[in-house]
């Protein structure tokens, strides 16, 4: 069978616009999916942040007797529990097998008559998810967390750019580890234990659950070297100005890096688990 | 009695259907429970990183958090073992099949119960008792029958707790169908809270997760018990062995609640 191509059919103008109008709409259909059901991000909202009070009062407590753990002082710690607060669903950290049951079931078989590759469609309604999760699951715990806590707020409108970027690309991260894990329903009769291990390991090392900062230096040199702290401890810290110039630019630049290195991975596996794929019925 | 015995041995019948079922693809079912066993130490991990950088957490050891973590996390995988697939419920509620289950001449919280069983989750059981061998190993307790007795009587009454937190914040799905989300502030929320001593929280939060939501009593106040530590916050003694009758009183509470909610569902029609 022939999917789509990852990038474009051929490299004309008028070709490469089509495709992006394309993209554009996929992001729509994305957004839209979600605002439908407004409660449904209410009842998120409402969980977020209980467990933002719970995780900065743990937090908090590390600070007694001492104004600084792990390069951070008290602020920034309270502002990291928030935004990574507000990253769970903005990069839907907790994981997805939207994919794997479409796999499961054959109805990627769909997908694949369509001219354009899965993964791309894929990508581009997740970054349309994401705008929404960003907008109603995103802001408000931090708002909740600055009025109760008082977060520590870049003042250089170049640091909210760089993180506005940094948000992006690690939801393209994550957005490819996701895919990964769900190709892997094209080998497994039962992926779910794969999946729970790959969100698992994606929390911990993302810098999610504690900071990376934290980890005793051999455990965050490891941690330093995966693609997970792309997606929440990069874009962290930069918020809270502990990443700045060269380092800063690296930071995302190494983001960029596995981004591009995982959604080639995941479109060579896709493509190879393709092959493999027998799909039931007429 | 007679009907439940009768529920007893059709549970396990169901039940040993279902492990047998899961046993069909053997390798996968051996690396999966494997692999949650190995991957839940992160989880605790999280409390080891916290204390590489702090000697002590709100007046309590690390070895004194790990025996709140391993109380806290043991009675919550037993509760997810038994009742974990009622995360399904919300699909049946909008789906209208809950139909199918107020047809049927068993209680209607006995048959979701019986729905599934993933024999899997004992990988986090195991990862549990592990923590809390190394708890019990590490600190210095003054072994009476009281404690002891004490320490076999909450985990179940724990995970009794667990249980009836569970089934009454999901029945929130019976009034508005897609706020299940809400659900997990205090079920996994509730764990959470009280793998941590409960003094670091702030007062109204400890008041709404701990005593109205009463995880205080699977781990924090029966720890205190078995240390024979002093309660940081000064409360009254027999809160401390008091796990058990909270247990029984949350079960009979969420009875009402689910027996309310039930009569609440509307069907999807059609």
């Amino acid at each position: 069978m022939q999917t789509g191509p990852l990038l474009f059919h051929r490299y004309s103008l008028p070709l490469v616009l089509a495709s992006l109008r394309l993209d554009l709409e996929y992001a729509k259909r994305g957004y839209a999916r979600y605002a439908a059901y407004p409660s449904a991000a209410f009842a998120g909202l409402f969980t977020n942040t209980v467990f933002g009070f719970m995780r900065a009062f743990v937090l908090l407590a590390l600070f007694a007797g001492r104004d600084e753990v792990g390069g951070y002082d008290r602020s920034a710690a309270i502002t990291y529990v928030w935004l990574t607060q507000g990253l769970v669903a903005t990069i839907y950290i907790w994981g997805w097998q939207d994919l794997s049951l479409r796999i499961r079931t054959g109805d990627i078989a769909t997908d694949l008559i369509r001219p354009v590759h899965p993964l791309r469609a894929g990508l581009a309604f997740d970054l349309g998810r994401s705008l929404y999760h960003a907008a109603l699951r995103g802001t408000p715990p931090a708002v909740v967390g600055g009025i109760v806590f008082g977060l520590t707020l870049p003042s250089d409108p170049l640091v909210w750019l760089a993180f506005t970027v940094s948000v992006f690309l690690a939801v393209v991260v994550s957005y490819a580890y996701r895919a990964l894990y769900n190709i892997a329903a094209f080998w497994l009769t039962d992926w779910r234990g794969a999946l729970l291990i790959a969100i698992t390991a994606a929390n911990f090392f993302s810098g999610f659950v504690v900071p990376v900062r934290f980890f005793p230096a051999p455990l965050e040199a490891f941690a330093r070297a995966t693609p997970f702290p792309s997606m929440v401890q990069v874009p962290i810290d930069i918020f809270v100005g502990r990443a700045a110039g060269a380092e800063l630019a690296l930071a995302v630049a190494s983001q960029l890096g596995w981004a591009l290195v995982l959604l080639a991975l995941a479109a060579w596996l896709f493509d190879r688990g393709v092959r493999r794929l027998v799909v039931q019925g007429g | 009695m007679a009907d439940a015995v009768d529920a007893a041995a059709l549970y396990a019948r169901l039940s040993i259907a279902r492990i047998r079922e899961q046993l069909q693809y053997r390798t996968s079912f051996a690396l999966q429970t494997l692999g949650m066993f190995a991957i839940s130490f992160l989880d605790f991990a999280a409390i080891l990183v916290l204390f590489a950088n702090v000697p002590q957490l709100g007046g309590w050891s690390v070895s004194e958090v790990a025996l709140l973590y391993a109380l806290s996390s043991l009675a919550f995988s037993l509760t997810d073992l038994v009742i974990g697939h009622l995360d399904l419920l919300p699909q049946m509620v909008r789906a209208g099949t809950f139909d199918l289950i107020l047809v049927r001449p068993r209680g209607t919280l006995f048959q979701l119960v019986t729905q599934d069983f993933q024999l899997r989750r004992v990988g986090k059981i195991a990862q549990s008792i592990a923590i809390l061998a190394y708890a019990l190993a590490t600190v210095r307790v003054d072994w009476t029958l009281e404690r002891a007795a004490l320490l076999v009587v909450i985990v179940p009454a724990g995970a009794l707790i667990f249980g009836s937190i569970w089934v009454a914040a999901i029945c929130i799905v019976f009034w508005t169908i897609d706020a299940n989300e809400a659900a997990n502030a205090v079920t996994y929320g509730g764990s959470f809270f009280a793998q941590y001593p409960i003094n670091i929280y702030d007062r109204w939060l400890r008041r709404f997760l701990a005593y109205v939501v009463p995880t205080a009593f699977v781990a924090y106040f029966p720890a205190l018990f078995i240390l024979g530590k002093p309660d940081p916050l000064g409360l009254p003694a027999w809160l401390e062995v008091s796990t058990p009758l909270v247990a029984l009183m949350a079960a009979a509470v969420t009875a009402l609640i689910w027996r309310a909610a039930v009569r609440h569902y509307q069907s999807a029609g059609g």
